[in-house]
């Protein structure tokens, strides 16, 4: 038996899953104020009548990090950067607690300029005359080479309680997002620890003694007591948790379109022959560009309870919420209103929903019925034309060989997946307007808690090797090793995938659900004069974003 | 330091699949650190820098500029289209004003490729920003375009296919052809009879820095751009003036090239040559990409510059000053030498000989040049290789005069092929190629 749940927004949803089978489900309000409160009250409804001792795992997909950084509900972190030459320090100040220090690796990890300890040591009995007690240390191109990083930990960590590593947050290139990855990491980790104790707290009071796992962005989990160290990865992992339910439910291997349309936002994501695809570099979160690995996923501000008024004899919809639907009292009339209107959905009260539409009808000098129609198809397009958008993007992807730009795939959806609380309703005109076929799957409606209970273990490996310095780095790991000069790609694709297995079975993998795959995979001559000097290989593996097992149906 | 933000669009494809031999400067790991830096200072998450895929150029959009000898396809290989596709993917976002400016950050290079191209010479087989340009006149109708050349070779592949474009200006700046492949751009290359002062050639002394090159940006090259008054404004970017560089002698930097990209402006710069590609490369596209997107530049620098070791004497700061003052000079006289050096001929006629280095190809060429007040003129050039195939092409130039153009079709017509293997017709204007 194994228990899923998501703690969302508006609602915590849960399911008990036996045999590959949904067993239970079960939905609460979040209380906002204490997750803990709706946890407690939706494994209440779950587990009554069950024996928790016959559960193999738990899996939570929660708001936590999200809700800390969305509210500002996050520590004061001390950052200490060693930026060097290029993009100036005044457009990588994250906060005012920044300090550069001098120093300087380069982008084949070689120490160029050192950095000076007794300024570290200086900057840190700063910070704790001024009672910061989290410091992120982030070096440019710190992935190829995390020593500097190292050797200021080692002369502040006194001074602090905490430190986060900018090369342990991910292994891909790009200073600002590693601040900011590091930032994050570090401004949350007091509250999300904090949380995590609780929930241990919580289950061992339910008698849950199985391993728990938290849901990340990229829809893979991570064992609970792991993820301490690295809580920015759980930010975003609701959407993710939709889109994996999704994947949970379906069995194409063709390129399709996934929809979660909520109250205030509709999600979409694209499977390119059956396979979420992740962001290229990392999910943005709050206007802060992160390095965090994740589903690429669009949100756009078009929902069942989006506000819908009247601009200049114009319908405009969303972007935002301003309660629910007229129909079950809420304050302006909303796409959920139209459909009720036309008859596509029996929620809520019909007069309420047609009192709302009426003065906008008047507006659009046309009757009720003719306003909801409106209002009902240009929620559609809007939704329709995003995911075309986001399709047209996902192609125009930049590529960096002739061999990629030769091949120019498609992408050609062969079928659209809803889920949310407007899936009913819409799904089949979004199909007409895309079309392709629809699929609304049967538990469409806790998809996210299927999705958090069944997604397996995921993580990423970077692999640098570089023959003529004789050196191999591995990016997240923070190794770094000495090769011979007739290292070849194939050594660091064996490496990769030893150390990635590695790695994800301490994160809690199960070797069963380890699906290995080598994502990147380059290698160049590196010629000095007119000769060869070695090596430069780039090898990227990876746990794909998947499941232990689908749904059966 | 405060500036105006502009949208600049990037177009990044260091074709980590193609090299001209595996030990050849130009190979796959010649963009592979910039990558890295651009990759690492974050530059693509800005919100005025957007990245585009380039497009595929087509044999059409090199006909419009070459003469490919026997045939087109038979001297290029996909990455040529790739990278002249990313040079229109450039112009094609600033015309349709996606963007303020774009950088195609490309390979392989162009500017050494002339208008008859049976080879690769100097790394190039095609020139991709005149392909670029020809393109832009085609969907955008005629334009005044300015080309200014800061690689350290001189631009002689573009000087001779705008050689007699008048509305073309061909600037190039570069290391004294004296010391440096591939030994032209001097001041007496001046232009064609129909074009004189549109090709303007700025030899420098080896060893001249930030200095010398900025002396002559404000003192040279932005003056004469303020005359000519061009439409667009574009930079071939070759970055081999480097003081790293290891195939020249030149000392500019990183901060040079992102100044004087600041100050000029382009709208389009598109990369050739450049062979530092660990020490340079990265840091000078760093800096180029953040002037011209208006932002922050000042902090770019090498990590082991030195000002002191690089910096250039008095002598070449005098000889720069004095070289400046000549080439403006002629620049205001090009108007009295159309006179003095023409006169009332009909025709003027140049023989060069042409070597393809790259491939080892030699090639005699004569250029004939109806000489007309009404347009560039029409241009018809007879030519010979070692390897064979003797080819006569007719030009009839973009926005001919009815004179020119009935001249270049009578003598299309009457060339027959009993003297040559190939012979071309390529009508600008029109957008016509043809071979028989």
């Amino acid at each position: 038996m194994i228990m899923g749940i998501d703690v969302g927004g508006t609602h915590t949803d849960a399911v008990l899953i036996e045999d590959l089978r949904i067993k239970k489900k079960a939905k609460v309000i979040t209380n906002e104020r204490d997750l803990l409160d709706s946890l407690w009250r939706v494994t209440d409804d779950l587990l009554r009548e069950e024996n928790p001792e016959r559960l193999e795992r738990v899996v939570l997909s929660t708001t936590i990090s999200t809700n800390a950084i969305v509210q500002g509900k996050t520590d004061r972190v001390g950052m200490i950067l060693v930026s060097g030459p290029g993009l100036s320090p005044s457009l990588l100040r994250i906060n005012e607690d920044c300090h550069f220090i001098p120093g300087y690796v380069n982008h084949r990890g070689m120490e160029i300029a050192g950095i000076d300890r007794d300024n570290v040591s200086r900057i840190g009995e700063r910070f704790q005359r001024d009672g910061i007690d989290h410091c992120g240390i982030v070096g440019k191109f710190s992935i190829r080479n995390p020593q500097q990083e190292i050797e200021i930990r080692e002369t502040i960590a006194t001074h602090v309680r905490h430190v986060s590593l900018g090369h342990r947050m991910a292994g891909r290139l790009n200073f600002p997002r590693r601040i900011a990855t590091t930032f994050l990491n570090e401004a949350i980790r007091e509250i999300y620890t904090n949380f995590v104790k609780q929930v241990l707290d919580l289950m061992h009071l339910r008698n849950v003694s199985v391993p728990i796992y938290i849901l990340k962005a990229d829809g893979g989990t991570i064992d609970i007591a792991q993820s301490g160290e690295f809580p920015v990865q759980t930010i975003l992992s609701g959407p993710a948790a939709s889109i994996m339910g999704i994947l949970s439910m379906v069995e194409s291997r063709d390129d399709a379109i996934a929809l979660d349309i909520g109250g205030t936002t509709t999600d979409i994501a694209v499977f390119a022959g059956g396979v979420p695809l992740l962001e290229a570099v990392g999910v943005t979160i709050f206007g802060h560009k992160t390095l965090v690995r994740g589903l690429r996923i669009r949100s756009i501000g078009v929902g069942g309870d989006s506000r819908v008024r009247c601009e200049d004899g114009r319908i405009v919809i969303g972007p935002e919420r301003e309660g629910p639907a007229a129909a079950f009292g809420g304050p302006f009339p909303t796409p959920t209103d139209a459909m009720i209107v036309l008859g596509l959905t029996s929620i809520g009260e019909r007069e309420r929903a047609k009192g709302a539409l009426l003065p906008l009808s008047r507006h659009m000098q046309c009757s009720v019925l003719e306003a909801a129609k409106t209002i009902f198809e240009q929620t559609c397009e809007k939704i329709a034309s995003a995911c075309l958008d986001e399709m047209e993007a996902i192609v125009n992807r930049p590529v960096y060989t002739i061999h990629e730009i030769l091949e120019d795939r498609r992408l050609e959806p062969k079928i659209l997946y809803v889920v949310g609380g407007s899936a009913r309703p819409m799904a089949f005109r979004l199909g007409e307007m895309l079309g392709c076929p629809v699929y609304i799957p049967e538990h469409a409606e806790v998809a996210n808690a299927i999705g958090a209970a069944l997604a397996r273990t995921t993580a990423e490996m970077t692999i640098l090797a570089d023959t003529e310095q004789g050196t191999l780095t591995i990016g997240e790991e923070g190794d770094r090793i000495v090769i011979p000069p007739q290292f070849t790609r194939e050594d660091a694709i064996g490496i990769a995938k030893e150390k990635l297995r590695e790695r994800a079975i301490k994160m809690g993998a199960k070797e069963e659900d380890l699906e290995i795959e080598v994502t990147e995979d380059q290698e160049f001559n590196m010629v000095r004069g007119f000769y060869t000097t070695g090596k430069n290989i780039r090898v990227r593996a990876q746990v794909k974003p998947g499941l232990i097992a689908s749904l059966r149906t | 330091m405060l500036k105006k933000e502009r949208k600049t669009g990037l177009i990044f494809f260091p074709a980590f699949d193609w090299a001209i031999s595996p030990t050849h400067p130009e190979r796959e790991e010649r963009l592979l650190y910039t990558q890295d830096q651009v990759f690492e200072e974050g530059l693509l998450d800005f919100d005025s820098i957007i990245e585009f895929k380039p497009g595929l150029a087509t044999v059409g959009d090199v006909n419009r500029v070459h003469i490919c000898v026997p045939d087109t396809r038979s001297v290029i290989t996909e990455s040529h289209l790739v990278s002249a596709g990313g040079a229109i993917t450039a112009a094609e976002k600033v015309m349709k004003r996606e963007v303020d400016n774009a950088f195609a950050l490309v390979r392989p290079p162009g500017h050494h490729a002339m208008l008859v191209v049976r080879g690769a010479r100097g790394f190039c087989n095609v020139n991709i920003e005149a392909i670029m340009v020809e393109y832009i006149r085609k969907h955008y109708g005629p334009r005044r375009v300015a080309i200014v050349d800061t690689d350290c070779h001189h631009g002689d592949g573009t000087q001779d296919i705008y050689w007699n474009d008048p509305n073309t200006l061909c600037i190039s700046i570069h290391q004294d052809g004296r010391t440096l492949y591939p030994g032209t751009g001097f001041h007496r290359e001046f232009g064609g009879p129909n074009a004189l002062g549109a090709t303007i050639n700025i030899p420098l002394p080896p060893r001249t820095s930030d200095e010398g090159f900025l002396y002559i940006l404000d003192h040279v090259i932005l003056p004469i751009l303020d005359e000519f008054k061009p439409d667009l404004v574009i930079n071939s970017a070759g970055q081999d003036n480097h003081y790293s560089d290891p195939i020249t002698d030149m000392c500019f930097t990183a901060q040079g090239y992102a100044l004087l990209n600041d100050r000029l402006s382009p709208h389009i710069a598109v990369l050739e040559g450049g062979y530092s590609i660990e020490k340079a490369l990265p840091y000078v596209n760093v800096g180029i990409i953040l002037a011209m997107a208006g932002l922050d530049y000042s902090n770019v620098r090498e990590p082991d510059y030195d000002p002191l070791t690089i910096r250039q004497s008095d002598e070449i700061s005098r000889y720069v000053e004095k070289e400046a003052a000549e080439i403006y000079t002629l620049w205001e006289k090009r108007g009295l030498m159309r006179e003095k050096l023409i006169g009332n001929v009909e025709y003027v006629r140049r023989k060069k000989p042409v070597y393809y280095d790259t491939d080892g190809i030699s090639e005699q060429q004569e250029e004939t040049v109806r000489v007309c007040t009404d347009c560039g003129g029409l241009v018809t050039i007879a030519s010979a290789a070692d390897t064979g195939n003797r080819i006569f092409a007719v030009i009839i130039p973009g926005q001919s005069c009815p004179a020119c153009r009935a001249k270049g079709e009578e003598i299309y017509t009457e060339t027959g092929k009993d003297k040559y293997n190939y012979v071309y017709l390529q009508d600008r204007e029109r957008d016509i190629f043809l071979v028989k």
